[in-house]
């Protein structure tokens, strides 16, 4: 008796052994599937947290065609063309692994794109990593070099109306308004890469938590216009705005957002409030104090 | 010493040797190449070209107002030629005559809110540079296919700025250029290989120093697409290769 019930509980074992073993391999009951399809295990646990997430918008084949995409504005981002809005790197160049992390985290402002920032930061990285797969660009070209960004000076009454010359030359207000409220005279026939008509962003529109689409900091909004978002209307302005001049610039768009307790609008408030930048001219951008040493004039790698 | 003499009088004769085999085969080579050239024509009624209402960046609507100006999609010239037609050769080039880049740099300018030239043929890696002739910014964004050689930029030019220098870094015929601040602003920049030549006011080209041979040339319009056909060069007398397009 003992030996048939020791034989009977043999072949159990064996059996569930077996089955966990296969269960395993493919991928379905352990949680941590094996690699598969010629992805790594990143990759392969990044594809299982798309396919719950991020499936109904960027769809099956990454291209941003998903079931849900016909209803979103501004559309959802096409992975297989490897353009993205929010980078740390030059215009034209691919973005660094942890700028799209970030914009997981974040999310993107004005857009149907939540923060994800519930997940782990590992499962931030393997999605990640699935995400890449949609492009051969990855796996041809590096990622661009990020431009450098000098410490940010003091935000003081000159550096605002610097600021504010600035915008007038480079024309911003040909987009933004301006007022920075998104009208300005191409507002209304501006589309994005794709053939889609895109909105200006209104500065004056959000209360004290203003957000760009980019991310929340001067830091983040410095980067925003220096790298452009590619895929968007909003160009680079590496080539055309010195680094420490871009800092003034970020000055004066924080005063676009009116309903922002910071200290640029307390700045501006103090100093006699709009009116204060109507004298600006361009004898307070020949003001401009040079560069401290050590800090870097080089706007960064071109293309 | 002596043998310091020797080595010396060695080096200068290897130079000059090197130097005299390197002008003739320069040389040589020069006399040796042919050409194509044509004549681009339409068939048929070319289709109207709308006038472009520039109002919204006056100085530019200021700068046409006796001349108006429209698109310039299909540009028909009085004898039916047919302007900014790329023309180049896209099969049976040599090695060392693909790789060769041309020495000089175009200069792809906006004036008058318009791409002059509205069509601009390039070489993979000839650089060329972007400038801004008019008072006021211009965003220049080409928008190469995806996942091809070439990738999507985007850059702001105010005016004053110099010019900047670009490159492409594979072959695409052609990439479209827009000005977002502009929507009315489009070019194209044809990327390829080997020599290359686009249509005059009368549909006329020319493509120079080609090494005889049988060649494929082709020509490429942004409106109606390409169209090939095989051809001889021999040395000396251009070989001539005519092209027809039929309306929409």
């Amino acid at each position: 008796m003992m030996t048939i019930r020791t034989t009977c509980l043999c072949i159990l074992l064996i059996a569930m052994a077996t089955s966990i073993a296969l269960a395993q391999g493919s991928g379905i009951s352990s949680g941590y599937p094996t690699p598969r399809n010629g992805f790594s295990a990143s990759e392969q646990v990044g594809h299982g947290i798309y396919l719950r997430y991020c499936v109904l918008c960027h769809g099956v084949y990454g291209d941003g065609n998903g079931d849900t995409a016909q209803f979103i504005d501004p559309k959802p981002r096409d992975f297989t063309i490897a353009t993205f809005k929010c980078r740390s790197t030059p215009t034209g160049t691919l973005p660094l692994d942890t700028d799209l992390i970030n914009t997981l985290v974040r999310g993107v402002e004005t857009t149907n794109m939540p923060s994800w920032r519930p997940l782990s930061d590992e499962n931030r990285h393997d999605l990640i990593a699935y995400i890449k797969t949609f492009s051969e660009r990855w796996k041809t070209e590096k990622s661009g070099e990020p431009i450098k960004i000098p410490a940010e000076p003091p935000v003081d009454i000159a550096s605002i109306r610097r600021g504010h010359d600035l915008f007038q030359k480079v024309e911003c207000w040909k987009c933004h308004g301006q007022q920075g409220h998104g009208d300005g005279p191409s507002a209304s026939t501006l589309t994005d890469s794709k053939d889609q008509p895109i909105r200006p962003y209104n500065f004056a529109a959000a209360g004290n938590d203003a957000r760009f689409k980019c991310g929340v900091t001067n830091e983040d909004l410095y980067r925003i216009f220096m790298t452009g978002l590619d895929g968007t209307p909003m160009p680079s302005f590496a080539d055309v705005i010195q680094p420490n001049d871009a800092w003034d610039l970020v000055h004066y768009l924080r005063t676009l957002q009116v309903n922002r307790r910071g200290e640029e609008n307390r700045v501006l408030k103090a100093a006699g409030g709009p009116a204060a930048l109507k004298s600006a001219g361009d004898k307070q951008s020949a003001n401009h104090p040079p560069a401290a040493p050590g800090e870097i004039k080089s706007p960064g790698g071109a293309n | 010493m002596k043998a310091h003499y020797k080595f010396a009088v060695m080096a200068c004769t290897l130079l000059m040797l090197g130097f005299g085999l390197l002008y003739s085969t320069h040389s040589v080579s020069g006399a040796a190449t042919g050409g194509i050239t044509g004549t681009i024509k339409l068939d048929g009624t070319p289709p109207h070209q709308k006038p472009i209402d520039m109002s919204k960046e006056p100085a530019c609507a200021k700068e046409h107002a006796s001349n108006p100006v429209t698109t310039e999609t299909v540009i028909v010239g009085p004898k039916g030629g047919l302007k900014w037609v790329v023309v180049y050769i896209s099969e049976g080039l040599d090695a060392g005559t693909a790789s060769q880049v041309p020495p000089v740099k175009p200069t792809w300018d906006q004036k008058g809110c318009q791409y002059i030239p509205h069509v601009m043929a390039l070489d993979v890696n000839q650089h060329f540079q972007v400038a801004n002739s008019d008072p006021h910014s211009h965003n220049i964004h080409p928008l190469p296919k995806p996942n091809g050689p070439n990738h999507e930029w985007n850059r702001s030019q105010p005016p004053g700025t110099p010019p900047f220098d670009q490159v492409w870094a594979g072959e695409e015929v052609a990439i479209p250029v827009k000005c977002n601040v502009h929507p009315w602003m489009h070019g194209y920049m044809a990327v390829v290989k080997g020599p290359t030549a686009v249509t005059d006011e009368n549909g006329s080209y020319t493509i120079n120093n080609l090494p005889p041979g049988n060649y494929t040339v082709t020509a490429w319009q942004e409106a109606y697409g390409s169209q090939s056909q095989k051809v001889t060069v021999a040395a000396g007398k251009p070989t001539t290769a005519d092209f027809a397009f039929k309306a929409k």
